[in-house]
């Protein structure tokens, strides 16, 4: 039950990386025979990809994972603009109090070199304000980016909105000879239920990657549109046009560009399946626990995701008594830190810190059914009922 | 989904960034054992009929750490006769808890002025050890014990006896003193960051900040630290 953590790999997926390991062992940018074979099968999976983003295939780049391909869309567009042959004085970028720590980090990283940046606040639920967006643009504004959907409590942000209003903004400022924003969506939770076609969004990159949706772990692509500067960050022998040298792992984009075949193959269906058994899930914990409320959106989430905040118990001690159930969950409290900071999507959301370290994430997948919900909603109940009986606290639930 | 699944499933979860689980709840049997068999809890039941005569509470639900004694201290021995406890926390807060209930009410029981010199390090050798992350902010019981002890002379009138908590005390919630911040700052905790993931100091009552960065500053002078 901690899919959005990550995900096994899919059957189809690993037989069609199989061969690319011994048999097909070639480097693609070797000439001879076993080269080319590498290469093409890269080119194909590098076209399935375009294909579901309705993209050219010249406009992705395989990455080792979403983080790099994060980092990259970040650093990458920001620095070729800020030391650009322009050279602006000031870049501004704008982001989201919850997005995933790789963009975050990225960004704070660029606060060292003198960009300015704001970092937008969400609504309680989690959703982040188009308004908002509109009145943090500055003249010297290069780079707007907001997940697609968040992954700890699922809420699914605007994308297509925000660019079409950002393609709206763009337009104006050409004619104001403002330099263009470009628009960044970080879609790794998104890939496998919604929608990635970057017309459709109006995005300038986008990061997805396979640990999320069946395939391979340390694969990942950014999307980026023809036209786009960016610099790399690895350097070397200049594979990916020049934006990721090291010889390309053939076995891992294969496995990548299969899965997200299937990913968006199935999504309708599955996503109908997930939402279904979610819901059920979160409607048998509410009405079984006192005390418990859902966070994240109540209908614009993943169909996968449920988060819950129980009061008077600690998440940590929760996910053990899971764990000895076989249940494999995730919490927002601190205990269950390496930095012994609650998480801060849910501090983002404002829930006060001792509300905080009562939550619970669990996220569905392929392989749940409906004796697994029925299964979780009969045991969470007796559990937190222990919990609470050695608990010496009583919050009060303020709503 | 099922139990025997269970290390199956374990194996195949990593880390994304939210569930932060790379090493740090790797927890020894002994913990295990007490966890989920806790040892001495006040159950709910049992609440309006235990005898005690001493109670202590400390922590705060924002840090996540909650902890209550109640103890049956003999008034002709002053052993410690019978004890309960409630904690909220993690699994290292629960059973350490669990485990100090046993140290203070074993072999007949302890007495107050031996159980007063218990140390978090002796739990923690009690439990086979404990993660590193959750040495300074989940071993509170012995502040818990102390303070009902404390709580015991106040009732019975003997309030020359009582002991205030080793220093002074900075945050009223996580009742962490001077010394343990000395104590941090010697022991590697250069920065106020650093001095909360081990204390937790102020992170509940940001007002104590100042006084907590004052305190640093005072106690690298004073050890030569920069």
């Amino acid at each position: 039950m901690d899919h959005a953590a990550t995900t096994p790999l899919d059957p189809e997926v690993k037989a069609a990386m199989e061969p690319f390991w011994s048999k097909n062992f070639g480097n693609p940018s070797s000439i001879y025979q076993p080269g080319m074979a590498a290469k093409q099968a890269l080119g194909q999976a590098r076209e399935k990809i375009a294909k579901v983003l309705g993209a050219k295939s010249s406009e992705i780049i395989f990455t080792a994972g979403g983080t790099e391909s994060a980092n990259l869309a970040i650093l990458g567009l920001s620095r070729a603009i800020y030391y650009g042959d322009n050279h602006p004085k000031k870049c501004h970028i704008i982001t989201t109090k919850i997005e995933h720590p790789a963009v975050l980090n990225a960004v704070k990283a660029l606060e060292k070199e003198d960009l300015e940046t704001t970092i937008l606040p969400v609504n309680k639920y989690g959703m982040v304000i188009i308004e908002e967006i509109k009145e943090a643009i500055k003249p010297e504004t290069i780079l707007v980016s907001v997940m697609y959907a968040n992954n700890e409590i699922g809420t699914i942000e605007p994308i297509a909105e925000i660019g079409k209003l950002l393609k709206k903004i763009n337009l104006e400022r050409k004619t104001a000879n403002l330099p263009k924003i470009y628009f960044h969506t970080d879609a790794c939770q998104a890939a496998g239920y919604l929608d990635l076609n970057v017309e459709k969004l109006s995005v300038d990159l986008l990061t997805l990657n396979g640990s999320k949706i069946y395939g391979p772990k340390g694969s990942g692509i950014l999307y980026v549109r023809q036209g786009t500067p960016i610099k790399p960050l690895i350097f070397g022998g200049g594979q990916e046009k020049g934006l990721r040298s090291g010889t390309e792992n053939v076995p891992a984009f294969v496995g990548l560009a299969k899965a997200l075949e299937l990913a968006q193959k199935n999504k309708d269906k599955e996503s109908k399946r997930l939402a279904k058994l979610s819901n059920d899930l979160t409607g048998k914990i509410l009405t079984s626990i006192p005390k418990s409320f859902l966070n994240g959106h109540p209908e614009k989430r993943l169909p996968n995701n449920v988060n819950i905040t129980i009061l008077d118990i600690e998440g940590e001690a929760l996910l053990l008594y899971l764990d000895n159930y076989g249940i494999c969950a995730s919490t927002g409290s601190a205990c269950h830190s390496q930095n012994l900071e609650p998480s801060h999507v849910l501090q983002a959301i404002c829930l006060p810190r001792e509300i905080i370290h009562g939550s619970l994430r669990l996220t569905l997948g392929k392989s749940t059914t409906q004796k697994d919900i029925n299964y979780i909603a009969k045991i969470l109940p007796q559990i937190v009922q222990k919990l609470r009986d050695l608990s010496p606290i009583n919050i009060k639930l303020k709503k | 989904m099922k139990k025997n699944n269970k290390k199956k499933e374990v194996k195949k979860e990593k880390s994304d960034g939210i569930s932060r689980d790379q090493t740090q709840w790797v927890y020894s049997e002994t913990v295990r054992e007490h966890f989920f068999n806790p040892s001495n809890f006040m159950k709910p039941e049992e609440e309006a009929t235990f005898k005690s005569n001493a109670s202590g509470m400390v922590g705060s639900p924002a840090c996540g750490d909650v902890m209550r004694f109640w103890l049956w201290i003999n008034p002709k021995t002053e052993v410690i006769e019978k004890c309960r406890w409630r904690t909220f926390g993690c699994g290292a807060a629960i059973g350490s808890t669990s485990m100090l209930s046993v140290m203070i009410t074993e072999k007949g029981g302890m007495s107050i002025e031996e159980a007063r010199k218990i140390k978090p390090q002796d739990i923690i050798e009690r439990l086979g050890g404990l993660p590193e992350i959750k040495f300074h902010c989940s071993v509170l019981g012995d502040k818990a014990l102390r303070s009902a002890i404390n709580d015991y002379f106040r009732r019975s009138g003997q309030i020359s006896r009582i002991v205030p908590e080793e220093g002074r005390i900075i945050d009223p919630d996580t009742k962490t003193t001077d010394k343990d911040i000395e104590t941090a700052i010697l022991e590697g905790a250069d920065t106020l960051e650093k001095i909360q993931d081990r204390t937790k100091v102020g992170v509940a009552n940001p007002k104590v900040i100042p006084e907590v960065e004052q305190l640093i500053r005072f106690y690298k002078e004073k050890h030569s630290i920069s």
